[in-house]
């Protein structure tokens, strides 16, 4: 069982500060795993540990210090690991990632049965890469798992989580899940683990290498843009309602919903 | 990872390889998920974190210098440093008995054994399959460590040992021990010698569980040797180099020791800084005024001197250095820093400093045993004066 696990480097939202003028402090940009990728990771170990004789690739698309979440892969459990880096990939939106990623799928891991990522990366939280790249692949795929277990080389069954409840779903493989937040929390690589990723190499694939024109990846290749970028206003503080007298309380706050037309 | 982890060690202003960096991370994750909600807890009810400790086992923590093919990790000093440090940054208790597995059983097992030695039992203590006690304190031979009184007789093929050990880190959870006794009254600190044992070596038996002001997760206990029976191979190392051994094994506790202060001083300043941005007092943050500012500048200043000290011995170590007189300053240096900065954090605190609803009272608890344990501050001034007058 080849298994593939593709990892986003995200900036970590607890040390995330704001200057005065609403901009992005510098210094507190901090990057780490993206939280879903490594409950990601994590199901992906666990596969390959169940299935003996599996085989775990990470990769990731972005700048060279991306490499970082590569190795925490490893260090996690995975065998290898491949950085897709280019000038070429900046500016890519979900479709371009997705195709970009694809065609290393094609290209250089061409046996490869399964293929797991998280379900949002908490930058953009859109949460289409997983069923694009699928799309790009001729791959079935399965969004919003919190569990996989494989019950045979072809057929993986998948436990989704949905507003509906659980669904549980067997999937074809070769495939792709796309994971979410599970019952079981990612592991803490061991000092064997940190070590075997810090003596790892990890081969960069650039887009020459890949065999993609510029045109179709990066800013070129997005059919969609971002527009404009804001930050959300802070909300102003409620007004507290005193209930030490009900009849009065009531008053009050029927008042105050005319007023906000509420009423 | 956590809300209390205020201020990062940048990584990269200490020279740290990329290799000690991730270790420091892995350490770090560690600590905090699992080692930090059970620190109140432990320090509470005096219980030792078996739980914690074995999955320390299962991730490599308890052997970090020992080489691979004795089931360490293989890994420098300084990585060893770091993790004290990023152990006791939470919970000094886990810290400390990390420290006397390691630099107290793991370290002499590995530099003074045999070959048999190490592979019986230096395999099974750097494994972390089980924990390791050391035993050097006597009721009359505390700082005075060669006023020693346990003895050790040679009859036939064993060694008999009578006599007592006390204030031994881990000694109730150990299987495995290594102790000192003289095995010759007329030679003075030459005839002492070690030997190592195990939990149920005939005649070896546990004395009564002291109450602790501080470092209370971290069991501590009374070795009591009747007629102990130890097999003559379990001698360590030559006879009448006990004395040796262990001094040279307390320099490279003296860098662990080193770490577990500055751990704890830097756990307060952790502490003392979130508490300070968020207590508002005469309408502001209390971080607004000079009075704390400067406390809190004392504290990283010193801090900052404390973990050169540190990495400075454990590169002089790995380097194969001399590193006597620097183990002895780290060591005195950290541990007071450590008594300093939680000092100063109770301080910052105010009244909720001095309750166990906040965490500095431990720290202010378990920093005293810095100043204490593995030679006290005045041993650490003897030494450091020694070697002065030597050169």
């Amino acid at each position: 069982m080849n298994i593939v696990v593709c990892v986003k480097q995200v900036p970590d939202t607890a040390h995330l500060r704001f200057d005065s003028n609403d901009q992005l402090a510098q210094e507190s940009l901090e990057n780490v795993m993206n939280p879903f990728c490594e409950y990601a990771v994590e199901t992906a170990v666990r596969l390959k540990e169940a299935h003996e004789g599996s085989k775990l690739t990470a990769i990731t698309m972005g700048p060279p210090q991306a490499k970082e979440v590569l190795k925490r892969a490893i260090a996690m459990g995975a065998d290898e690991a491949f950085l897709l880096s280019d000038e070429a990939f900046t500016g890519s939106d979900a479709w371009s990632t997705a195709f970009i990623l694809s065609e290393a799928i094609k290209k250089n891991l061409p046996s490869t049965d399964l293929i797991l990522l998280g379900q949002f990366a908490t930058d953009g939280m859109s949460g289409v890469t997983g069923p694009a790249l699928a799309e790009f692949l001729g791959f079935p795929s399965m969004t919003f798992c919190k569990k996989a277990e494989l019950k045979s080389d072809t057929i993986l069954e998948a436990h989704r989580e949905t507003e509906r409840g659980l669904e549980i779903y067997e999937i074809t493989l070769p495939g792709v899940i796309c994971i979410m937040k599970c019952d079981y929390e990612p592991r803490i690589p061991s000092i064997k683990g940190v070590m075997k990723a810090n003596r790892t190499e990890i081969p960069v694939w650039d887009a020459a290498s890949l065999g993609l024109s510029a045109d179709k990846v990066g800013l070129k290749g997005s059919p969609t843009m971002v527009a404009k970028t804001w930050r959300k206003p802070k909300k102003e503080g409620g007004i507290k309602v005193d209930g030490s007298d009900p009849q009065a309380a009531v008053s009050q706050l029927i008042d105050f919903l005319r007023q906000q037309k509420v009423m | 990872m956590s809300a209390t982890m205020t201020i990062d060690v940048s990584e990269d202003k200490w020279g740290l390889t990329e290799e000690q960096r991730m270790i420091r991370q892995m350490v770090r994750d560690f600590a905090v998920s699992v080692v930090e909600p059970k620190a109140a807890h432990i320090d509470k009810t005096q219980e030792f974190p078996v739980e914690t400790f074995k999955e320390m086992a299962e991730l490599g923590l308890l052997g970090i210098p020992i080489p691979e093919q004795y089931g360490g990790a293989g890994l420098d000093y300084i990585c060893y440093a770091i993790t004290v440090e990023e152990i006791a940054r939470v919970c000094a208790s886990t810290a400390l008995s990390l420290a006397a597995h390691t630099s107290l059983v793991c370290l002499p097992l590995s530099n003074f054994g045999n070959e048999a030695q190490k592979q019986k039992y230096l395999t099974q203590v750097a494994s972390g399959k089980v924990l390791g006690a050391y035993g050097l304190t006597e009721p009359n031979a505390g700082s005075d460590a060669g006023g020693t009184e346990t003895r050790a007789e040679k009859k036939g093929d064993k060694w008999i040992l009578n006599g007592s050990k006390i204030f031994i880190t881990n000694a109730n959870y150990a299987q495995i021990y290594v102790a000192t006794a003289k095995t010759s009254k007329e030679m003075g600190t030459k005839g002492i010698s070690a030997f190592i044992f195990e939990r149920n070596t005939p005649g070896f038996s546990l004395g009564p569980k002291d109450e602790k002001l501080g470092m209370r997760g971290s069991d501590w206990g009374t070795l009591i040797f009747e007629d102990a029976e130890i097999p003559e191979e379990n001698l360590l190392g030559e006879l009448g180099q006990g004395f040796k051994y262990f001094m040279k094994t307390l320099d490279s506790g003296r860098i662990s020791i080193g770490a577990l202060g500055v751990g704890i001083a830097q756990g307060c300043l952790d502490k003392a800084l979130q508490y300070a941005k968020e207590r508002k007092q005469f309408g502001r943050a209390i971080s607004e005024f000079q009075a704390i500012q400067f406390m809190l500048a004392d504290m990283a200043v010193e801090i900052e001197a404390a973990r050169h000290l540190v990495y400075n011995a454990a590169r002089l170590r790995d380097a194969g250095m001399p590193y006597g007189k620097e183990a002895s300053m780290a060591k005195l240096f950290a541990s007071e820093v450590a008594s300093r900065a939680a000092n100063k954090a109770v301080q910052i605190h105010g009244g909720y400093g001095y309750t166990k609803d906040f965490p500095v009272e431990r720290y202010l608890r378990d920093a005293k045993l810095c100043e204490i344990g593995e030679g006290t501050s005045e041993i650490q001034r003897m030494v450091i004066a020694r070697h002065l007058l030597q050169q």
